[in-house]
């Protein structure tokens, strides 16, 4: 709600333009009852457009046999109804995926309350409405009012009759008209006599109860209520959305306690409807404390169809753990600002709340300044929402105490009799009053270990055995002094609360530990898979959490290039069988739709998994599926919700890596591109200067050759073939870098001694060289390393080159060559100018040039071939910044281990040569200590 | 000893800029020359215009440059220097390998031509039979087995020996490995090339001034070697 009156509300303006955009519209014929001409007047309303020239097509519409209806029905196209079969009889079912495939602009679905035949799609034709609004087809439905799921209580305080099918009534507010379709209830009562309602036979009774004129009364006011709220909210939108002031509803916020017990869903509703009413958002909250914690199995499904009944109406459902139920409610109230609180009255006795306090008391008397309804309760079954046939998975709510193991009060018993036997031993040392004391210990063991239940047994047992063996007149049960009367009932006094406050503690821990697992869980899963960049690795995280916690088969699934799911990872380790068909459907819905679907849901719950998007906002990026080993079981909301952050957190971890792909993707385009404009460049200066020179001096030399000196012309021509050169040059390392990239490059390797290459090197590089003082240092006695000759004179060539050209024309150039280890390093160092730290790397990239003040020409690949060349030899290559001045360029190749090393004398090559030749060291190969000149 | 004037030489290349190039340097330089634009024109030719130094380049258009070389060989002597680009190698080798006396490399200097053709008509008119050999400061005495540097003896082992007389017999022309290896360690050893490696490098270390600049013995880098 917007504190500043004229302003407007960015959401609020969201919200009144969004869903306009690309579903379809919902059009409602609401009337008060069966009998009023919905459907009548809905195929009216299609006359007309088909008229108008619209696409519409009738998707579903009950005639219940009414000529006049059938009359208007003439003339729509329809799309015929699918035939299901359920229990050997067969039933018409409206056909969604023929409408889906037809896609008209309007489709006509009658009876919107309607619930469909097991082994739908969906349980209720409402989600079908849905489905098809989303696929952007408008669509006209009908609707009672009774069916609304908010005014269902009322319905069923008003008429006495329960109505089953209900609608939530988000359907109603997203619907972009209501029409209310009303006649006064006289006629509609003559209606009826005349036979113009339709009844169905087993309902008849009830219906005919139904059709009284009170009711018809009260039900006709609840729609026009409800129609005409509608068009104040419409008003009040427009307003809003205008920027027009008005009385807004102020800040109020609902809130509702719930529990397991069955009348939680009418505390739900009528919450719901109070919100509704003034507009505000509403909590759900259920406090899981020691004592009202749910022990058993349907208690805690019952308390999950209630959160989830609430989460379905719109409610924010909280669950908080504590002691004391009313202060954690009002301080929850508190924090979140609520201003109404929805209570409902105590179902229990009055000396239950002696003894426990009563939470509604405690509530009204600390509420200060929040209203509090309290509302009464029914006693009685609950009955569902929604008919699916037979029911087994529902509760009546109250907790099962029926099967109290024996086996703890035995234990027990068994302690006390322990107890005594020792006791009885140590009775002359301790005396009496030690003894008694140290009775309380099996009360207080048994209420830690088992509960309330063994910790009294344990206080009778001990109570009685004391008295037998110690309490003069010892092995009788009488007292002979009375005083003792009272030590008993302190005693037993202190062994029930110690017990009690035992137990209560107890189940506050299991409660913490629940919790606690859930967030360690959530924690471990986000832990593990937050910085891990392989797709694999994540979903294997994520299946295998998941099925640690619900104990089941999970299964993760990803769309493939063509849209389609495929199974990526599970949590079995042969890694599963594959779904079939029917799961695969279940889990493309929910893909496709990014809701959750199958067992247990209100989608498609013939399933036997249960299937959840994984979800962000930037769409669905696949689905998580579930298939508990219990098949029976109602997952709670809390696991849901749990299983729903799994897949929260798997979403997330997956579109990161989704993201990061594409983002190297695109990294990988532009650099592709740098390079390409890099070598445009490159190729256009580099080739095009040369050439320039080259043209311009022959062409002189060849138009006006006398006017050329003959210094002159030598210049010229010395300029030529200098040009030229580096042309030849520039292609080389085109060429080199071409078949280095495109893998062409196969190494000749042979055997080599680094100093030839060195030698040859120099000699290649040749004029250049000239007066440049050239320092060798190789260390005597290296091996031959095994490398391609050509292309490592190249890689000396390129880093001489370097040097050549980063450094003064005087400056001093280093060449070393030494073994290290089972390497042999190459150095090349310089006197020049040095290489800023953060670009050592990138010297050897290609199109790199360093920022040179001398004019440095050259194509920037020379280091990049280096790399690659040193690179395909096994070898290392980099740079580093002498210290003392200078860069030093290092290579290094890997030296073989089964290097030559006898080689027999000339004319001896078989295999078992000669001893070694006089003067011939024989340590090695290259050791030869030549005797220079002697 | 300067190349026999008037030599009569055949280019053999399709580009027809190189064969303009050669013809007309080639005939300033006092040789005679005729070219052909294809492998099988240029055997016509050769057996036609009987010349006495082949420069073949080894990418013609209609023959393998190396089965030039091979028909050549099987009825002709007469030198020829092959012209390939930078990396073609191991067509270099074969062709050196097949017969061929010697190679340059695409583009070249004149200069190094000039040199090269010298040298091939020299060993085919029988050179390298002299007594002694003289590189500069380096003198071989074939007669007496005796290798001297700047006036001073070297002692060379047997293998040195032979190494640098092979050299010396074919001084200016490259020489593969295969036929080094063949001609001093024998036939069974023509592909260890690492004989070479260690063997170029004790005589390097006693008869050049700076082993790692040498000056007489030089490598053809994926080729062979020369002595200058």
């Amino acid at each position: 709600m917007p504190k500043d009156e004229r302003r407007v509300d960015p959401d609020a303006l969201l919200a009144g333009l969004g869903p306009e955009k690309e579903r379809g519209r919902l059009t409602v014929f609401l009337g008060a009852a069966a009998g009023v001409g919905k459907t009548y007047a809905m195929l009216e309303a299609a006359q007309e457009r088909l008229a108008e020239g619209w696409d519409l097509m009738v998707g579903w519409v009950e005639t219940h046999g009414r000529p006049e209806t059938r009359a208007l029905l003439a003339g729509l196209p329809v799309i015929p109804p699918r035939s299901l079969s359920y229990r050997g009889r067969e039933f018409p079912e409206m056909d969604l995926d023929a409408i889906l495939a037809r896609h008209p602009a309007l489709v006509l679905v009658d009876e919107l309350a309607h619930t469909n035949i097991p082994g739908s799609r969906h349980a209720r034709r409402y989600q079908d409405v849905e489905e098809i609004l989303a696929a952007g087809i408008n669509v006209y439905t009908t609707l009672n009012i009774q069916h609304l799921e908010t005014l269902n209580d009322v319905v069923a305080q008003v008429t006495g009759v329960k109505v089953r099918e209900t609608v939530p009534d988000r359907v109603l507010e997203n619907a972009h008209q209501i029409q209310l379709v009303d006649i006064p209830p006289e006629e509609l009562l003559q209606r009826l006599k005349e036979g113009k309602v339709y009844v169905p036979g087993q309902a008849a009774y009830a219906l005919r109860k139904f059709f009284r004129p009170g009711n018809i009364s009260a039900l006709r006011e609840l729609a026009l209520r409800y129609t005409a709220r509608r068009v104040d909210r419409q008003v009040e939108n427009y307003m809003r959305l205008h920027g027009i002031a008005g009385p807004w509803p102020t800040g109020e916020r609902v809130m509702v306690c719930i529990s397991a017990s069955p009348f939680s869903a009418q505390l739900i509703r009528t919450a719901r409807r109070l919100a509704e009413g003034l507009q505000a958002e509403w909590l759900a909250v259920n406090v899981e404390a020691p004592r009202r914690f749910p022990t058993s199995e349907a208690a805690r499904d019952a308390l999950a169809r209630n959160k989830r009944l609430a989460e379905e109406l719109g409610a924010e459902v909280v669950t908080l753990a504590g002691d004391d139920v009313a202060d954690e409610l009002l301080a929850l109230a508190r924090t979140r600002n609520v201003s109404q609180i929805i209570i409902g009255k105590p179902l229990h006795s009055k000396y239950w709340e002696i003894l426990h306090g009563s939470v509604v008391d405690k509530i009204i008397r600390q509420s200060q300044g929040i209203n509090v309804h309290v509302i009464p309760g029914k006693v009685g079954k609950e009955p569902g929402r929604g008919d699916k046939g037979p029911a087994p998975r529902r509760g009546n709510g109250s907790t099962n105490r029926a099967a109290v193991p024996l086996v703890p009060h035995l234990a027990a018993i068994m302690l006390i009799g322990l107890l005594t036997a020792v006791a009885a031993g140590l009775a002359p040392v301790l005396g009496l009053v030690n003894i008694a004391i140290i009775y309380v210990l099996p009360v207080v063991f048994s209420a830690i270990r088992w509960g309330t239940g063994p910790a009294i047994t344990a206080a009778v047992a001990g109570l009685l055995t004391f008295d037998f063996f110690f309490v003069p007149p010892v092995l009788t049960f009488t007292v002979s002094d009375w005083r003792y009367l009272f030590s008993f009932a302190i005693f037993l006094l202190v062994a029930f609360l110690t017990g009690s406050l035992s137990a209560r503690f107890r189940l506050q821990v299991t409660s913490y530990r629940q919790r606690e697992n859930r967030t360690a869980a959530l924690y471990a899963l986000s832990r593990e898979i937050a910085a891990v960049s392989d797709l694999m690795p994540v979903l294997e995280s994520v299946t295998r959490k998941i099925a640690e916690t619900v104990p089941g088969k999970v299964a993760a699934l990803l769309p493939d290039k063509s849209g389609r799911l495929q199974q990526h990872a599970s949590s079995d380790s042969h890694g599963g069988a594959p779904l079939d068909d029917n799961e695969r459907a279940v889990a493309t819905w929910a893909f496709e739709h990014g809701e959750i679907a199958g067992r247990g849901t209100d989608t498609l719950d013939g399933a036997a998994g249960l299937y959840l998007p994984m979800r962000t906002a930037k769409g669905v990026h696949g689905v998580l599926g579930i298939r508990p080993d219990s098949p029976d079981r109602v997952l709670p909301p809390e696991q849901r919700r749990l299983l729903e952050a799994f897949a929260g957190l798997a979403a997330l971890a997956v579109s990161r890596i989704q993201l990061a792909e594409q983002a190297r993707d695109a990294q990988l385009l532009a650099e592709s591109e740098h390079l390409r404009i890099a070598l445009f460049n490159s190729l256009s200066h580099d080739l095009r200067t040369p050439l320039a020179s080259i043209i311009g001096s022959v062409s002189g030399l060849l138009e006006d050759e006398k006017v050329y000196s003959e210094k002159a012309r030598r210049d010229l021509l010395q300029a030529v073939l200098q040009e030229a050169r580096r042309m030849h040059r520039f292609l080389n390392n085109l060429l080199d870098m071409a078949r280095l990239e495109s893998g062409m490059l196969r190494l000749h390797k042979e055997w080599c001694d680094i100093q030839d290459i060195i030698g040859v090197a120099l000699t290649r590089i040749g004029e250049p060289l000239a007066g440049r003082p050239v320092k060798i240092d190789v260390e005597p006695g290296l091996p031959l390393v095994e490398a391609d000759y050509v292309l490592i004179e190249q890689v000396l060539i390129n880093c001489l080159d370097n040097a050549l050209k980063y450094s003064e024309p005087g400056g001093r150039i280093r060449i070393s060559a030494r073994r290290r280890g089972d390497r042999l390093e190459i150095a090349v160092a310089d006197r020049g100018i040095q290489i800023p730290p953060e670009d050592l790397d990138r010297i050897f990239d290609k199109f790199y040039r360093l920022h040179s003040p001398r004019q440095v020409s050259g194509t920037g690949l020379g280091l990049a071939i280096c790399k690659g060349i040193v690179e395909a030899h096994g070898g290392t290559i980099g740079a580093a910044n002498d210290p003392a001045g200078g860069v030093v360029i290092k290579f290094s190749l890997p030296l073989s281990k089964d290097a030559p090393d006898l080689i027999p004398a000339a004319g001896e090559s078989g295999a078992s040569g000669p001893p070694p030749e006089k003067g011939w060291s024989g340590e090695g190969p290259a050791c030869e200590g030549g005797a220079h000149g002697g | 000893m300067e190349a026999k004037k008037g030599a009569r030489i055949l280019v053999i290349d399709d580009e027809k800029q190189i064969r303009r190039l050669l013809k007309v340097s080639l005939t300033e330089h006092g040789y005679e020359v005729e070219d052909a634009p294809s492998g099988g024109e240029g055997i016509r030719q050769a057996l036609t215009y009987k010349p006495d130094l082949v420069l073949l380049d080894l990418g013609l258009p209609d023959m393998d440059g190396l089965e030039l070389v091979r028909r050549l060989r099987e009825w002709s002597k007469v030198p020829v220097i092959i012209l390939s680009v930078r990396e073609a190698e191991d067509e270099k080798i074969a062709a050196l390998d097949a017969g061929a006396d010697d190679y340059v490399t695409k583009p070249f200097g004149m200069g190094e031509l000039l040199a090269r053709i010298r040298a091939a008509l020299r060993h085919a008119a029988g050179a390298g039979t002299e007594p002694v050999l003289a590189f500069d400061d380096l003198v071989i005495d074939v007669a007496h087995r005796r290798v001297t540097v700047r006036g001073q003896e070297v002692k060379l082992t047997p293998t040195e020996y032979e190494l640098i007389k092979n050299l010396a017999a074919f001084a200016g022309k490259v020489l593969t490995p295969r036929q080094l290896l063949r001609a001093v360690w024998g036939p069974a050893a023509e592909n260890e090339t690492h004989y070479l490696r260690v063997y170029v490098g004790q005589l390097r270390r006693k008869i050049e001034a700076d082993p790692s600049r040498p000056r007489h013995i030089i490598t053809e880098p994926g080729v062979g070697y020369r002595l200058l």
